[in-house]
């Protein structure tokens, strides 16, 4: 009991900017108007909002690894499109009956979290560090890429599944909750949408937990100076490599929920601009703060579909530039600047009141 | 039984001997200082003690048992501590965070804020507790450093030159709370260039030159000795 409240007040913390009863007034608000909203909308719409929900998590996964943890990953999407394959592989083959697609995604982002253990193990405990793990990363996110890009001939298949090369994999099952009668659907409209709202609290919440704790303090630390961390009795590499298989979990759970939305993986969500977006919403947003990287996912991802309108490639130079405007002005994010200030405003108006 | 002793530690940075054949010994509750002109191989010689280097031959023995091939965080498992030359603060976070990373494997809660708060008072940062630790002066940063570096209880401290940038009176409290937490148990080898701060607190002196032991005694032999003298000379013509 005391530790269930002990987890509670970890929901605040040095690490994540938002405290007091205007921040988690203005949460519940957030949450009811989210809960809300599937109602005075259009199943299309609803979708689409699935959609950019489903994003946030490789977001946060990178807010995990690089803002807090302070390693540079490129490698979240090789995650993203491992567990979105383990999915389409496992469904593909074993159906949808008795709940297997819940048990698939689970088994997906668990096969994503163990490729982490083996990539981490090998990088953190061969000290490859800094500019180096972008680079290693990376590489294995294109090698994945290229991999799966040249198994379109009928050869290349798991069971049932074929992998379908550069047009990737489709028709795997959406997720379906056994129900007596009839099983439930979750079609990538409301039904999928309340499922991951609610992942989305959970994840949410959970990680301010986590970075508020004691093992929060460690990562923070290493990020600062590993050589003091150490020094204060940490094994380093073992706090790096718990902190990037549960980003890579993270990333894993995009990459399911994103195949469970569109009924489809292809290769191309593990390329180099697939790779290269998330870096630049978490950047924008703020990589240091979970709040400033959930919005900033959102507005960005908003933007950048309504530019899309007007041709993808002005989409993607408007992100370019958002990134410079965002390492010009705001280096530490536009979102958590912002949020900053909205505080500082905040305090200073409440001590002239008080 | 010794606490520390280094069996004719050699290490090589390309063909840089930087660490030539030291023995050392140091007894269980000494205040024991290491001095020597710049690059004579002093902080090098902490790394290896602390296995962020790891020597070419020679053994490392902590309270008699072989640590020469231990990670780094399980040396100070078996209660080691340092405090860096350059300090080495958590520079992007709060005065009190840097304090709470280091205490927090040992107390939790209550304790744990009530052990802060001592430590605080301890090292006169009560009122910048809530300052970000890379806003510090470089005397409070050291003093920061150190206040971590003894939350952990060592056996042994490291000290890496603790007073630099330090007013000769603050050098002079340093020196007071090294004393006073040797009277409570603790061994501590301090490299440091300040000879009123090595007069105040060591019972016996090394001098490193070279990487090499090149004179052992109490600080009135080591004063008087002329070729010691003369190295230091030799340097200030370099
Ligand atoms: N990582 C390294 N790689 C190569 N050479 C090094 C390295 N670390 C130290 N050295 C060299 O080893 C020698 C000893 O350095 P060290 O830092 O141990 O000296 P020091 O006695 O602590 O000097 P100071 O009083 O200036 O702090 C110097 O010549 C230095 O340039
Ligand atoms: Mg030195």
């Amino acid at each position: 009991m005391n530790s269930f409240l002990s987890l509670f007040r970890r929901l605040e913390g040095p690490q994540t900017v938002g405290r007091g009863p205007a921040f988690w007034g203005a949460f519940a608000i957030v949450l009811l108007a989210a809960l809300a909203y599937p109602l005075f909308s259009d199943g299309y719409t609803v979708g689409n909002t699935v959609y950019f929900f489903v994003w946030v998590f490789i977001a946060l996964s990178l807010c995990l690894i690089w803002g807090y943890g302070g390693s540079l990953s490129f490698g979240q999407t090789a995650f993203f499109g491992i567990a979105g394959y383990g999915y389409g592989i496992l469904t593909i083959n074993f159906g949808s009956a008795y709940g297997f697609t819940l048990l698939a995604l689970v088994l997906a982002v668990m096969i994503a979290a163990l490729f982490a253990v083996l990539l981490g193990y090998f990088m953190f405990f061969g000290r490859i560090a800094g500019v180096f793990l972008g680079i290693v990363t990376l590489a294995v996110t294109l090698m994945l890429e290229r991999f799966m890009a040249q198994t379109a001939g009928p050869e290349w298949h798991v069971g049932a599944a074929r992998l379908n090369g550069f047009n990737g994999m489709s028709a795997m099952p959406p997720l379906t909750i056994p129900w007596p009668g009839e099983p439930i659907v979750l079609f990538a409209d409301v039904g999928l949408y309340y499922l991951v709202l609610g992942l989305l609290v959970l994840v949410y919440l959970g990680l301010r937990i986590l970075m508020n704790s004691s093992f929060g303090n460690v990562i923070v630390a290493i990020r600062e100076n590993p050589e003091r961390a150490e020094m204060l009795g940490y094994d380093v590499r073992k706090y790096q490599l718990i902190t990037f298989v549960i980003g890579a979990a993270l990333a894993g759970l995009s990459g399911v929920l994103y195949t469970v939305w569109g009924q489809y993986i292809t290769p191309s969500s593990m390329g180099m601009t697939a790779a290269a977006l998330p870096l630049i919403w978490v950047a924008v947003g703020g990589r240091s703060d979970l709040t400033s990287t959930v919005i900033g996912t959102l507005i960005v991802l908003a933007a950048f579909q309504a530019l899309t309108i007007y041709g993808s490639q002005y989409a993607l130079v408007f992100m370019g530039v958002l990134l410079v405007l965002t390492v010009l002005i705001a280096p530490n994010g536009l979102v958590l600047g912002v949020m900053n200030w909205l505080g500082r405003f905040a305090s200073r108006f409440l001590q002239r009141a008080g | 039984m010794s606490l520390l002793e280094l069996r004719k530690l050699n290490k090589h940075f390309g063909g840089l001997h930087v660490t030539n054949g030291v023995n050392l010994t140091l007894e269980p509750g000494e205040i024991h200082c290491l001095i020597g002109p710049n690059g004579a191989g002093k902080s090098t010689l902490f790394r290896l003690i602390l296995g962020e280097h790891h020597p070419g031959s020679g053994d490392i023995l902590f309270a008699g048992e072989n640590i020469t091939a231990l990670k780094s965080f399980a040396r100070i498992h078996r209660g080691l501590s340092v405090k860096f030359q350059v300090p080495g603060v958590f520079k992007g976070l709060s005065v009190r965070q840097n304090l709470e990373i280091a205490l927090q494997s040992r107390h939790r809660g209550a304790e744990l804020d009530a052990e802060i708060g001592r430590l605080l008072a301890f090292l006169g940062l009560e009122a910048e507790q809530a300052q970000t630790a890379g806003n510090l002066s470089h005397g409070q940063k050291q003093w920061l450093e150190i206040g971590m570096a003894i939350s952990l209880k060592p056996r042994l401290l490291l000290l890496d030159e603790p007073t630099a940038g330090m007013s000769p009176e603050e050098t002079h409290m340093t020196g007071e709370m090294v004393q006073r937490l040797n009277a409570d148990g603790m061994t501590v080898l301090a490299i440091e260039h300040d000879m009123a701060f090595v007069r105040q607190v060591a019972r016996r002196v090394t001098v490193l030159h070279l990487g090499q032991v090149f004179a052992q005694g109490s600080i009135d032999e080591i004063v008087a000795d002329e070729r010691v003298a003369a190295i230091y000379l030799g340097q200030a013509h370099a």
